[in-house]
C-alpha cells in the first residue's frame, strides 16, 4: 500500500533518545537486498541461467530479476551513503513499545506448536492484557478464555478446520 | 442487452436468503476490519479465506467481496471521527474529514464520505458490467506474449504511477518476484533457492505474506505511534443526511473527475491509495475553494472517497477478465478462486456464469446495503475504536496467526507471518511500497511461465513482444510507464537549470 501515508502522519519527534538512525536502517536494508540478489544470482548460475534444449533454463528468469534487484539496491545504497540525513528511524520509547508487542508475539508463535494454538492464545491474551493493559483478572480471563473457545467452536466444530492442538486437547479427547 | 440479462441472472443467484445473510455478515465484518487498526481489506480477506473452503464458490466470493466493500466504507469512519486512517486509502479523507468533524459537522462529513464511496463503487460496477465481458471476450485470444505484456504493464504501472522512490518500487517488485521463484520450478522440476530445506520447497504463500506484511506490520506501526484514540462523538440523523445529499450534486464536477481517476487507476493497477491522493490533489487544484482545502471542505472528502472506492471496485476488472489482479485485495480474492477450484481468466465468463454474474450483482447489492448499514451503525463502530489497544492488539495477532496457519495447516507459516510482519514494519517505515511486493509474489510464477512460453514460441527472440499491434502496444505502454519517472526527473532538472532561480525543495 502507500508508504507516504504513515510517514506524514506521525511527524518525526525532535531527536530525543534516538536508537537507530533512518540512514543506518536504509543502508542495512539495501545491503540486505544486495546480498539476497547475489545469492539468487549464484543459485541461478548453479541451476543454469542460459538456454537449454527445451527453452530457457530454470535459472534464466530469476537471474535477470535478481540483477534488477541488485541494481535497485545498489542505487538506494549509493543515494543513502551520500545523504547527510540525521533523521531517526525509531526512538527509544517507540522501540520499547514495539518490542513489548513483538517479543510476546514471538513467544506466542514459538509456544503454539508445542501446547496448541488454543492454550497459547489464552495465555497470550491474558498475559498481554494483564501486563500491558493492567487489567484485573475479571476483565482478562473472560476474553482470554472466551476467544480461544469461540475459535474452537468456529474452526474445529462448525467449519471442520483443525488448528494445532497440544497435550491439553488430547487429554480432553480431541 | 446480453449483459443485462446475465446481470439479472446474477441477481437471481444472489437473492437467496443464505447469500443475503452472507452479504450482511460480510459487510459488517468488513466495516469492523476497516475500523480496526492492523486489519485491512487485503489481510482481513486473507484471514477469513480458509473459512470459505467448504462453501460454494459463489457464496464464498459474495462473503469475501462484501468484506472488501465493508472495509472500504469502514476506513472513512476512523479517518473522520478519529483522524486515524483505518486504511491507507482513507488517509486523504482525514485532511478535510477530521477538521469538518471538529467543527461539529461529523454527520455531514460521514454522509458525504459514504455517499461518495457509494457513487464511486456504483459507477465502477456499471463499467465492470459492460466492459469486463468485452475485455474477457477479447482476452480469450490472448497467447503467452500478450499475457506477459499485461503482467509487465502491471509492474511498470507501479513504477510509473507510484509517488515514491523509483528504486524502492523496483526493489520491492523484484523482491516479490524473487520470493515467488523459491521452490519447485514447475517447468523443469528443478529446485530453486531452497538450499536443501524442505520447508522452502512449497515456496512462499502470498496469503501468509499479506497477513504478515499488512496485519502484523500494521500492528507494530500502530503500537509505535502509541495510539490513544481521541474520537469525536457522532450520531447521524436523517436530517443531516438529507441536507448533505441535497448539497452533493453541486460537486458533480469533482465527483466525475474522481470517478475517472479511480476507474483508470483501478484497472491499471495504481490502486485505491494513489487514486485517492491524486484525486484529492486534482480537486484542490481545480476547485473554486481550493485554498480552503484542509480546513474542512466537503469537496475534499468527496474527491478521495469517490476515487478510492471506484479504484477498489474496478481493480476487479482485470482480476475477473484476465486473471490478473489490480490490487492486493483483488489478488487475495484471486487466490480464493484457485482454492475453490476455479481457473481465473477470461473463460470464467463462459464457464462460470453463475459465479461471475453473481459476484457482479452482489457488488451492486452489497454497496446499497453497505451504504444503509454504515449510515445507521456509525456510533457503534466509533465505540469499537474506544476499546483499548491492549485488548485489540493481542486479539488481532491471534486472528492473524489462525489465518496464516489455516492456509496450509502449517505452523511454519505462522513464524513466516511474523517475519513478514517485521519486514513489513521496516519496509513501510523506509517507504518501500508494499503493494508491488504482494502482486509480484502472486504474479511472479504466472509472469515467468508466460515469459518462458513466449520465448519457446519465438525460439528465444524478444521480437515476439512486438509481433502484433496488440502485444506491441501493451509492451510499449509498459516501457513508457517505466521511463516516465526518468522523464519527469529530467524535466525538473532542466527547469532547475533555467536562468531564473526557483525555490524548490529537494
Amino acid at each position: 500500500m502507500d508508504t507516504s501515508a504513515r510517514g506524514s502522519l506521525g511527524g518525526e519527534p525532535p531527536q530525543r533518545a534516538r536508537v537507530l538512525s533512518a540512514r543506518g536502517m536504509e543502508l542495512g536494508v539495501a545491503v540486505g537486498l544486495l546480498l539476497l540478489s547475489l545469492v539468487v544470482v549464484a543459485d541461478s548460475i548453479r541451476i543454469g541461467r542460459g538456454w537449454g534444449a527445451d527453452g530457457p533454463e530454470a535459472g534464466f528468469y530469476p537471474f535477470y530479476v535478481a540483477l534488477l534487484l541488485g541494481a535497485a539496491a545498489l542505487s538506494i545504497l549509493v543515494r543513502e551513503w551520500r545523504s547527510r540525513s540525521e533523521q531517526s528511524f525509531v526512538g527509544a520509547s517507540e522501540l520499547r513499545r514495539v518490542l513489548w508487542v513483538l517479543l510476546p508475539s514471538m513467544a506466542y508463535v514459538g509456544a503454539l506448536s508445542f501446547v496448541g494454538i488454543y492454550l497459547a492464545s489464552a495465555l497470550f491474551l491474558v498475559g498481554f492484557m494483564r501486563m500491558q493493559g493492567k487489567y484485573g483478572w475479571s476483565r482478562a480471563l473472560p476474553i482470554g478464555l472466551g476467544v480461544p473457545l469461540a475459535l474452537f467452536f468456529l474452526f474445529e466444530l462448525a467449519f471442520g478446520l483443525p488448528l494445532p492442538k497440544g497435550p491439553l486437547e488430547s487429554w480432553l479427547g480431541y | 442487452m446480453e449483459n443485462l440479462l446475465a446481470l439479472l441472472h446474477g441477481f437471481s443467484v444472489v437473492l437467496t436468503p443464505q447469500n443475503l445473510v452472507l452479504m450482511t455478515i460480510g459487510i459488517l465484518l468488513g466495516v469492523l476490519i476497516g475500523v480496526l487498526p492492523g486489519l485491512g481489506g487485503a489481510n482481513g480477506v486473507a484471514i477469513l479465506l480458509p473459512l470459505t473452503f467448504s462453501m460454494s464458490p459463489t457464496s464464498a466470493i459474495i462473503l469475501l467481496s462484501c468484506i472488501y466493500w465493508g472495509a472500504l466504507f469502514g476506513g472513512a469512519i476512523t479517518s473522520i471521527l478519529f483522524n486515524i486512517p483505518g486504511e491507507p486509502w482513507s488517509v486523504a479523507t482525514t485532511f478535510d474529514g477530521y477538521p469538518l468533524a471538529q467543527k461539529g459537522r461529523a454527520a455531514q462529513a460521514l454522509t458525504a464520505a459514504f455517499s461518495s464511496s457509494f457513487v464511486g463503487a456504483l459507477a465502477a460496477t456499471l463499467m465492470l458490467t459492460f466492459l469486463a465481458p468485452l475485455v474477457a471476450g477479447f482476452a480469450v485470444k490472448f497467447g503467452p506474449p500478450e499475457y506477459f505484456a499485461v503482467q509487465l504493464l502491471v509492474f511498470s504501472s507501479f513504477v510509473g504511477m507510484g509517488q515514491g522512490n523509483v528504486a524502492k518500487t523496483i526493489a520491492s517488485t523484484t523482491l516479490g518476484l524473487v520470493l515467488a521463484a523459491v521452490g519447485l520450478d514447475s517447468v523443469s522440476g528443478q529446485l530453486r533457492l531452497t538450499f536443501g530445506s524442505t520447508e522452502l520447497l512449497r515456496g512462499f504463500d502470498f496469503l501468509v505474506a499479506v497477513i504478515g506484511l499488512f496485519g502484523i506490520g500494521e500492528i507494530l506501526l500502530s503500537v509505535e505511534e502509541g495510539l490513544h484514540f481521541k474520537g469525536i462523538h457522532a450520531q447521524i440523523r436523517w436530517r443531516a443526511v438529507i441536507e448533505t445529499w441535497t448539497e452533493l450534486p453541486k460537486y458533480w464536477r469533482t465527483s466525475l473527475r474522481s470517478l475517472l481517476v479511480g476507474c483508470w487507476m483501478g484497472i491499471t493497477p495504481g490502486g485505491a491509495t494513489p487514486a485517492s491522493f491524486l484525486s484529492y490533489g486534482l480537486a484542490k487544484r481545480f476547485s473554486k475553494h481550493g485554498s480552503r482545502f484542509g480546513s474542512g471542505e466537503l469537496e475534499g472528502i468527496i474527491a478521495p472517497e469517490t476515487a478510492a472506492h471506484a479504484a477498489g471496485t474496478s481493480a476487479l476488472l482485470p482480476m475477473l477478465a484476465l486473471g490478473i489482479p489490480g490490487s492486493p485485495t483483488a489478488a487475495v480474492l484471486l487466490g480464493g478462486l484457485l482454492l475453490w477450484g476455479l481457473q481465473p481468466g477470461p473463460l470464467l465468463f463462459v464457464e462460470q456464469k453463475d459465479f461471475v454474474w453473481g459476484l457482479i450483482a452482489s457488488i451492486y447489492l452489497g454497496n446499497v446495503a453497505g451504504l444503509l448499514l454504515v449510515l445507521t451503525t456509525v456510533p457503534w463502530w466509533a465505540r469499537v475504536l474506544r476499546i483499548p489497544f491492549s485488548i485489540i492488539a493481542p486479539l488481532i495477532i491471534v486472528f492473524c496467526a489462525v489465518g496464516a496457519y489455516a492456509v496450509h495447516n502449517s505452523t511454519t507459516d505462522i513464524a513466516l507471518m511474523l517475519i513478514f510482519g517485521v519486514l513489513g514494519y521496516v519496509l513501510k517505515k523506509l517507504r518501500y511500497p508494499l503493494a508491488p511486493l504482494v502482486l509480484a509474489l502472486v504474479l511472479g510464477d504466472m509472469a515467468e511461465a508466460s515469459f518462458r512460453q513466449s520465448m519457446l514460441l519465438s525460439q528465444g527472440s524478444l521480437s515476439i513482444f512486438f509481433s502484433n499491434p496488440l502485444v506491441g502496444g501493451l509492451v510499449t505502454l509498459a516501457l513508457a510507464m517505466l521511463a516516465w519517472p526518468a522523464f519527469s526527473t529530467l524535466k525538473s532538472t532542466l527547469r532547475r537549470q533555467a536562468p531564473t532561480p526557483q525555490l524548490s525543495a529537494p
